[in-house]
């Protein structure tokens, strides 16, 4: 019997989790540590944040679901990894940390075969003073990173619209929280979704709306921005956005690195090293991510968390961490396997993956900070990676190492991303954008990097009528009701 | 005097420099967006469009 242990239950480590239990059968055992009790849909997290949807909505338990499929649970956060075992065994081990109420805080060891880590993202308020390290909700701004996050979100937005119906304009404030950010099509649904209930409510003449992000310019959403065919044209994803933005009067600031953040006011420093203040009365900043912070150590107890993970926490897999310059970049510099070089029988899966690299040009003002998206690891390509991964752990216990490993490269793989700007089912609107491949690839695409027939957005009804149904789709899914396995990622 | 002209889409391109350089869309495109037989073509077109790419993805 063989033991796979997958760490984070969330979009990828669910999807790894879900479809090796089902392919493996109970001969072996599937192991998963997460350390909440309920499994999120984290793009409906912007409904929450505007009041459309109620947290029950876009959360469940975990704990039935895993017992459904047969998945051993621990309500845990992993700590370490000890990839080649310990003193009196060579079998390897990660510790875990359990968060349960019944067990919290207790530590406990468990042994696998095979490891995939899908972490996800450490939400990094601490790397922006004010921003909120410590409360994890935001100190002066807010975020819709996490239900709870959105629920408080939505606290502040009410008291914002209840000033404005009293009279009091307010100032709104949305975008990301540093120059090393990524998500920034969260920040986008959410100032959009925010504009839109303001309309709704009447006070939207009240309220001056503007967004400010590290994109060097607008509609970057850190993949170095896209290429849409539109009306016969093909423009750049820029004046698509720069559109959005002027018809919905909505100001921007842009290739800003937030360096601090007090109450109704933030700091930052723009790429041409000038400096600046805005205030606000309500604040969504998303922070910069970063790994979870996972160790490593080697049989003798010594700390090999540099060999294992790269410097910004992510875990190192089959991806060409020596590219260089920009101009030496490659598609080819993209993991694939996803397989970490090191230790064969660990695996990262969604965003706990370190990049080879940037997607989009790297920016720095003079002053040296370095403003520019990090690489999004949007839901479709966490999911496509998480299952690609237990198709290959699959093939490992089944035919032992020398199985030949699946593939996914984010050069080869699009993404589908429906950015809501609206809810309501006649008057709701969305960007619906696909994007193909979500690594450009100038060797195979010479000109935009990506293949127009399948690089396209545009705005409307339709896109929010999608975006609601996937919405129920991905949670009849996660939840394992009949068929789950016919959905896409 | 003659009589002011006001299109009520095209006001926000005075209201910014940056707006100004754009393209807004206009009336009939705006309709569009809420079309519900236009945007039911849509829906099925954008769908077709997402399961190739999902398909090219897998
Ligand atoms: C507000 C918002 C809106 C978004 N909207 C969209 C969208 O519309 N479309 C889209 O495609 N993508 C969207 N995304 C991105 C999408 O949510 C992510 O791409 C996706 O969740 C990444 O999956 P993941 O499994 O890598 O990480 P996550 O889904 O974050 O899962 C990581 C899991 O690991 C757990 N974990 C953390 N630390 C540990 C530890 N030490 N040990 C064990 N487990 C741990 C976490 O609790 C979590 O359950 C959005 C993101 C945000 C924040």
């Amino acid at each position: 019997m063989a033991r796979l242990v997958v760490l984070g239950g969330g979009v990828a480590g669910h999807t790894t989790a879900t479809f090796a239990a089902r392919w493996l059968g109970s001969e072996h055992e599937v192991v998963v540590v997460t350390p909440n009790a309920k499994w999120n849909w984290i793009p409906s997290n912007i409904w929450v944040g505007v009041g459309e949807m109620k947290k029950e909505e876009v959360t469940f338990d975990l704990a039935p679901v895993y017992a459904k499929a047969g998945i051993t649970y621990r309500q845990a956060k992993a700590v370490s990894i000890n990839p080649e075992g310990g003193e009196s065994s060579d079998q390897p081990f990660v510790t875990i940390e359990y968060t349960s109420a019944d067990k919290a805080g207790q530590s406990e060891t468990i042994e696998y075969d095979y490891l995939v880590n899908a972490t996800g993202p450490k939400l990094n308020f601490g790397a922006t003073p004010g921003l909120g390290e410590g409360s994890q909700l935001g100190e002066h701004t807010v975020s819709v990173c996490t239900s709870d996050h959105a629920v408080h979100a939505f606290e502040k937005l009410t008291e914002a619209i209840e000033k404005m119906k009293a009279g009091t304009r307010q100032k709104i404030l949305v975008g990301t929280g540093h120059g090393m950010c990524t998500c920034q099509g969260a920040a986008f649904e959410y100032i959009f979704n925010i504009e839109h209930e303001l309309r709704k409510a009447g006070v939207r003449d009240m309220a001056d709306i503007k967004w400010i992000s590290n994109e060097s310019f607008l509609g970057d959403f850190g993949m170095g921005g896209l290429h849409l065919k539109v009306g016969g044209f093909v423009v750049s994803s820029k004046l698509f956005a720069e559109s959005l933005f002027a018809e919905r009067n909505v100001e921007w600031i842009i290739g800003a690195h937030v360096s601090k953040v007090e109450e109704g006011k933030v700091h930052y420093e723009l790429l041409d090293g000038s400096t600046g203040e805005e205030e606000f009365d309500f604040s969504m900043l998303i922070p910069p991510f970063a790994g979870v912070g996972l160790k490593a150590y080697n049989k003798a107890g010594e700390d090999i968390t540099d060999t294992v993970f790269a410097p910004n926490g992510f875990m190192k897999v089959d991806a060409n961490y020596n590219a260089g310059a920009y101009e030496n970049w490659k598609a080819s510099d993209w993991p694939k396997t996803y397989q970490n070089p090191t230790y064969k029988n660990m695996f990262a899966a969604g965003i706990a993956f370190a990049p080879p690299h940037i997607i989009s040009k790297p920016m720095s003002s003079p002053n040296g900070t370095p403003i520019n998206p990090t690489p999004p690891r949007t839901g479709m390509p966490s999911g496509i990676i998480g299952k690609t991964v237990a198709h290959s752990v699959c093939a490992l216990i089944a035919k032992g190492e020398n199985a030949h490993l699946h593939e996914a490269s984010m050069a080869k793989m699009g993404a589908a991303c429906v950015a809501s700007a609206g809810k309501g089912v006649f008057t709701g609107t969305a960007a619906a954008m696909t994007v193909y491949p979500v690594v450009p690839d100038f060797e195979k695409y010479p000109g935009t990097g990506r293949d127009t027939n399948y690089t396209f957005g545009e705005i409307g009804l339709a896109g929010h009528w999608i975006k609601h149904i996937l919405h129920h789709l991905f949670i009849y899914k996660a939840k394992l009701n009949p068929g789950w396995t016919l959905i896409p990622e | 005097m003659s009589k002011k002209k006001i299109v009520a889409e095209e006001t926000n391109f005075q209201k910014n420099d940056a707006f100004n350089l754009t393209m807004i869309p206009g009336a009939f495109a705006r309709k569009m967006r809420t079309c519900l037989i236009w945007q039911f073509i849509r829906f099925i077109t954008i769908n077709i469009k997402m399961i190739i790419v999902v398909g090219k993805s897998h």
